[in-house]
């Protein structure tokens, strides 16, 4: 654990902000799963609570121009970049005013103007297309980076081995700046790490690709935003990959309709739950000084009326239009690349 | 104007527009240092270097993925895929992903990728090199698919798919490789992707077809030509998107209408060309739509006579045409 008397005190400012953020993920995940039980939204639902750390640790340090990409479990990340809740929430409805217009829902947000490259729905899909996205960063002669977050359930597919040999070999000519962050969260749908994975310790399969990686407490978001600071300077400055297996849980089931959990019982959730990610930071930050009673009744308050007003904006938004079916199917010649 | 092989159009046209266009680059198997499997790619990577021109692992899910993440990202890549029997692994990709990117991220994201495969059969390919796929991709929105027939549309249409906004499915008969020869014109120039055309123009019936098939078709109405059968052959070069059109066109000048593919016939692309016409011109017919296409057995068999079961010959279509022009 990162001990609190070696942060500086920008850590620490950029910490308490992060704190906001992650509270208010929570808070949106609790309130999406409230508007799915009423009907609100159809379909899938896969909520972030108890990943938060993951995701706030690394795109706290992540630059603007970086670019990033995640499977299905995608909202937090949006928001956590800075997407408007509200826009997350109309999309979780199926709105016009959703990010995707409505055309994505829960799994495939999308926030090209935040370098936000997408949650894919397909597991390990994703994976080809960041490494590809990566090489062209490097082609195209900037110092920007990619990352990829992925799940432990994607590791098995063929859509992880392909791509991260290639990055692997691409980064021996600097070509390759990526960060593969691999949350563990113990769990591929119903499936765990230990009966899907012959070899647990998923960071050590990044050996077979000459891809340097680590493990890392997903729960602590001082941990992860050290790590990552660290990672993507040095994947910046070499063009080489690095791999991150973050150890975190996820709180909720797998998905909104994942009720009964017969794979886990309910003292591994309860025994995970003690270590909250937000409660685990929030500690921390009372301890350093730099978080007061006042600081979080405000920060709670704060995240309710936004989510609130997320709520409502979903609520109230019209549903796309018809001629939206049609739309971007193609794109105009002459108007691509652009 | 230059007389050149199918193979060498497409070879000038990843030169050209690699020269024109910086963010163009070439990634597949073997399209270095050995230029290709049939030779489609070479001399690219001494002109434009490995960073442009890409040996790949043996991995074509992740050939056609890392393409479709490159294209998000601002380049145009064209995938090679060694023989389009190898592309299935990539159907995830190509289908969930480059079909569907810019609709999902609202044009915010495009797919200009070119995946370009060898399909079809030639002698002895059998079960492995020898597939029709293309009716597997045409079924998909987002996706645009063609088969250009000659040099010069092989050149254009290769040229016209690089500068294409989206993801294009570019198949090459792998018979036409070096069997093929044509006029090509001098400097730049692109066909576009949609129209179809009319390779030989007749009164009595259509024919419709595409890649080696074009080919059969034509020396199949040459030969029905001297028995009084004059036969219009239709080149459909794009099949997605269709030129129903140039199609209904000619059906509504012959009316009667044949449709050779060297596919399995049974759900295969002339289906649909079949279905089109049977609703959109049932008043020109004066016979019922046919089909000729490969039988319903998995894959092209190695043996000799087996073969010759198996493929559409311009003997086989010949006949079909005598039967069709008697109805």
């Amino acid at each position: 654990m990162q001990r609190i008397e070696d942060l500086t005190r920008e850590e620490l400012a950029a910490a308490v902000e992060s704190y906001a953020k992650m509270v208010l993920a929570r808070r949106f995940e609790e309130a999406a799963e409230r508007a799915f039980r009423h009907g609100k939204i159809g379909g899938y639902l896969h909520v972030y609570s108890g990943q938060e750390a993951v995701a706030a640790g690394f795109l706290s340090v992540l630059r603007r121009d970086d670019i990033f990409f995640t499977a299905y479990r995608d909202h937090a990340h949006a928001l956590l970049r800075g997407t408007p809740p509200g826009a997350v929430m109309a999309e979780l409805y199926g709105k016009a005013t959703g990010v995707a217009k409505g055309k994505g829902g829960s799994m495939h947000l999308f926030d090209a103007s935040r370098g936000f490259y997408g949650g894919y729905g397909i597991v390990g899909g994703h994976i080809p297309l960041a490494t590809g996205a990566a090489y062209t960063l490097r082609y195209l002669d900037t110092d920007r980076i990619c990352l990829c977050f992925l799940g432990d359930g994607a590791m098995n597919s063929g859509s992880f081995h392909e791509p991260v040999n290639m990055a692997g070999l691409w980064g021996q000519d600097a070509m390759c700046p990526i960060v593969y962050i691999v949350e563990n969260n113990q769990y591929a749908m119903g499936t765990s790490v230990s009966r899907s994975s012959a070899a647990t310790n998923l960071a050590s399969r990044f050996a077979a690709y000459a891809i340097e990686h680590e493990r890392a407490d997903g729960m602590d978001y001082f941990t992860v935003r050290r790590v990552a600071s660290r990672v993507i300077s040095q994947v910046r400055e070499t063009g080489r990959p690095y791999a991150l297996e973050v150890l975190t849980y996820r709180f909720a089931g797998h998905g909104a309709a994942d009720l009964f959990q017969p794979y886990r019982n309910k003292e591994e959730v309860t025994q995970a739950r003690t270590r909250d990610p937000i409660t685990v930071l929030e500690d921390r930050l009372r301890a350093a000084g730099v978080l007061t009673d006042a600081d979080v009744e405000r920060i709670h308050s704060d995240a309710e009326q936004t989510v609130e007003g997320a709520v409502r904006f979903a609520d109230e938004s019209p549903e796309p239009a018809a001629d939206e079916l049609f739309k971007d199917v193609h794109g105009a010649w002459g108007t691509w690349p652009r | 104007m230059p007389e050149i092989r199918y193979i060498d159009a497409i070879n000038q046209a990843h030169h050209d527009e690699m020269a024109r266009d910086e963010r163009v680059v070439v990634l597949g198997e073997d399209v270095g240092r050995k230029g290709g499997v049939f030779g489609a790619t070479v001399g690219l990577i001494d002109k434009f270097g490995e960073d442009r021109v890409i040996d790949s692992p043996l991995a074509e899910s992740s050939i056609a993925g890392v393409a479709i993440g490159m294209a998000a990202n601002g380049l145009i890549p064209i995938a090679e895929f060694q023989f389009a029997d190898f592309i299935h692994p990539a159907f995830n990709q190509i289908v969930s992903e480059a079909a569907r990117m810019r609709y999902r991220s609202n044009n915010a994201f495009g797919c200009p990728v070119v995946f370009r495969a060898p399909f079809g059969g030639s002698h002895g390919t059998a079960l492995y090199h020898s597939q029709s796929i293309e009716s597997f991709y045409a079924h998909v929105p987002g996706i645009k698919v063609i088969v250009p027939s000659t040099p010069a549309d092989a050149k254009g249409m290769l040229k016209a798919a690089i500068r294409d906004p989206d993801p294009v499915l570019f198949l090459e008969h792998k018979r036409m490789y070096r069997l093929v020869k044509g006029e090509v014109p001098d400097g730049d120039y692109v066909v576009p992707i949609g129209p179809a055309a009319v390779r030989r123009e007749g009164r009595d019936l259509s024919v419709i077809a595409y890649g080696w098939m074009l080919y059969e078709s034509l020396r199949a109405a040459e030969m029905v030509a001297s028995e009084g059968i004059n036969a219009e052959v239709v080149d459909v070069r794009t099949l997605a998107p269709l030129d129903k059109d140039t199609i209904l066109k000619s059906v509504a000048k012959t009316n009667r209408a044949l449709i050779v593919y060297e596919d399995n016939r049974f759900v295969g692309y002339g289906a649909e060309i079949a279905a089109i016409i049977a609703e959109e011109a049932f008043g020109d017919l004066d016979a019922p739509v046919m089909r000729l296409g490969a039988p319903q057995v998995p894959g092209i068999p190695f043996s000799k006579p087996l073969e010759e079961w198996f493929f559409i010959t311009k003997e086989k279509i010949a006949d079909a045409i005598r039967k069709l022009a008697a109805y």
